[in-house]
């Protein structure tokens, strides 16, 4: 029955401001979380957080694991700090550096998406806008840790999948992942932005549609209203579907994974 | 769910497309062709005699990817490769299996992305080249998978990689399949990097977008031609959504230099030696 809810309102759920973010999700899922900040280069990026916490698996073992995620913030002056989740190049670099920890200090990563995409913005281009998102889909190609993510919002383009190269794709019932937003879609395809509900109908961008073209693994479901109005329940789902995801993963050795995640996405449009 | 009747349609449409597309010779050789920079008029073959540079100016127009491809291989002698791929309508996208169909018989190519081995200075290479005639050079899944097999050959025949890069970046009919290419082609560049293969990205104008946000900008050397536009978001998306005014040549590939982003800006005639030259440099090397 809640298959009926067309494209466009789940585009719009996805964005809701009162939904959970990132932060919310990583305070339940880990405990003693430590974020990192700055990408020793430039700055430090408000739009993605990355850190380190304490994970308890399905058969009650803890393990510490990274975290990155994109974050739009909840309050206005939030959303100002972190860009409304359109991240910069420094941000994409954080992850790396967060990245290549986890490879050395062998923990999995896990990684939550909620961003419109990229900043499309000159400081961005100045920095090597596109670089930065093509070495975080080069570096988690081949990182030997496994890698689970979760599309808890809106996954807007690059700027999203640069967070999205994972071994388990998680998506929210109203989540949406696409190549454009649906306005822009819209603008491009028919010139026209205010068709973006008709654009979300053919884009094939909620979770139920990326499960049926196997781009997403699993989606959670979210009681009626969705995860704006039960938080707790939505972030409880994803909290016991993490740690037994990763409780699978963690069987299969370094060669089985990479081979595995190289094959899950090389299948795609072959 | 696919329709087989749609899918028919397809298929015949493309091959009624195809035949249409051999029986066209224009007689190319009297058009006219004019500089979009310094507006000069140029005639075809004197201009594709230059490479399609403008001998009044020096800007590097569009030149198509196969005419690329017989000025740098010896003697114009190259091998074409998965032929067999094609592009599909993996959405059921409305109007796409037709517009697919335009584009082959307007543009003459089946695809937007041409895949050949043969030598270059006698050094054996696997080369792909992305031509804009084609629905904009844009990256639907027969590009993607394209590039992926190019990659995977260079490794398997432990040969070096060359990627001409051009393209406004996703197919928007291919949707989420089109973004999904972004991915598949980085893993397959860093495999084949893993094993010790030289990859060098040469880019061409325009190469905006998830081309930029994947394989262009994954080269071991990163080449450049002179003027071209390389960036992620195109200077018309910034400034309808930032609002932000851009300079002259932002963007272009001598401010990509500036910036650090690319090795060297390479013109068009010294093509053929420079890469030659990066070949012999890289023979005889460690795996490769």
């Amino acid at each position: 029955m809640k298959k009926q809810i067309p494209a466009y309102e789940r585009v719009k759920m996805a964005r809701d401001a009162k939904r959970p973010g990132a932060l919310e999700y990583i305070a339940a899922i880990c405990g003693d979380f430590f974020e990192v900040h700055g990408d020793r280069a430039y700055g430090d990026d408000g739009a993605v957080i990355c850190g380190i916490g304490k994970l308890e698996l399905p058969d009650s073992r803890e393990l510490a694991v990274s975290v990155a995620a994109t974050c739009r913030g909840r309050t206005i002056e939030e959303r100002v700090r972190r860009n409304f989740g359109m991240a910069q190049p420094d941000g994409y670099r954080k992850l790396q550096r967060c990245l290549a920890q986890a490879v050395k200090f062998r923990r999995p990563l896990i990684t939550f998406i909620d961003t419109p995409g990229a900043y499309p913005g000159k400081s961005a281009e100045e920095r090597g806008q596109g670089m930065a998102i093509a070495e975080c889909l080069y570096q988690m190609s081949a990182a030997p840790i496994p890698i689970i993510t979760v599309v808890i919002g809106e996954g807007g383009s690059g700027g999203a999948i640069a967070l999205g190269v994972a071994d388990r794709i998680i998506m929210l019932e109203n989540a949406v992942l696409s190549v454009l937003s649906a306005e822009g879609f819209a603008s491009i395809l028919w010139k026209d932005a205010s068709r973006a509900a008709e654009a979300s109908e053919v884009m094939k961008l909620t979770a139920a549609d990326l499960l049926e073209h196997k781009i997403a693994d699993f989606v959670i479901e979210e009681p009626e209203g969705g995860a704006s109005e039960t938080p707790e329940v939505v972030i409880g789902r994803v909290r016991d579907r993490v740690r037994s995801e990763l409780g699978d993963l963690l069987r299969l050795s370094e060669a089985q994974l990479l081979e595995r995640r190289y094959q899950k996405y090389r299948v795609i449009g072959k | 769910m696919p329709n087989p009747f749609s899918e028919r349609k397809r298929a015949l449409d493309f091959l009624k497309a195809l035949r249409q597309s051999v029986g066209k010779k224009k007689s190319a050789a009297q058009q006219n062709i004019t500089c979009k920079h310094c507006k000069a008029e140029h005639e075809l073959s004197a201009l594709a005699d230059a490479m399609y540079v403008c001998s009044q100016c020096g800007a590097h127009l569009y030149i198509p990817a196969k005419e690329r491809l017989l000025k740098l291989f010896d003697g114009g002698q190259f091998e074409e490769r998965f032929t067999e791929i094609a592009p599909r309508d993996v959405l059921g996208f409305p109007g796409y299996s037709k517009k697919l169909a335009e584009q082959v018989s307007r543009s003459g190519l089946s695809e937007a992305c041409l895949c050949v081995t043969g030598k270059i200075g006698g050094f054996g290479a696997v080369c792909a080249a992305i031509d804009i005639k084609f629905m904009m050079g844009s990256m639907g899944t027969a590009v993607g998978e394209k590039i992926t097999l190019a990659a995977e050959l260079a490794q398997s025949e432990r040969l070096p990689l060359i990627i001409f890069s051009a393209g406004g970046g996703a197919r928007m009919q291919e949707g989420i399949y089109s973004l999904m290419q972004m991915i598949k082609t980085s893993a397959a560049i860093r495999r084949f990097s893993d094993a010790g293969g030289l990859f060098i990205s040469y880019v061409t104008n325009p190469t905006t977008g998830g081309i930029t946000a994947s394989f262009a900008s994954l080269g071991d050397i990163i080449i450049a031609e002179p003027g071209a536009l390389f960036g992620f978001a195109g200077p018309r998306v910034i400034e309808q959504t930032i609002g932000e005014k851009l300079p002259e040549g932002f963007q272009r590939s001598e401010f990509q230099l500036e910036h650090g982003f690319v090795d060297a800006i390479v013109p068009r005639k010294e093509m053929r030696a420079t890469l030659a030259r990066l070949l012999m440099l890289h023979s005889g090397g460690a795996a490769l």
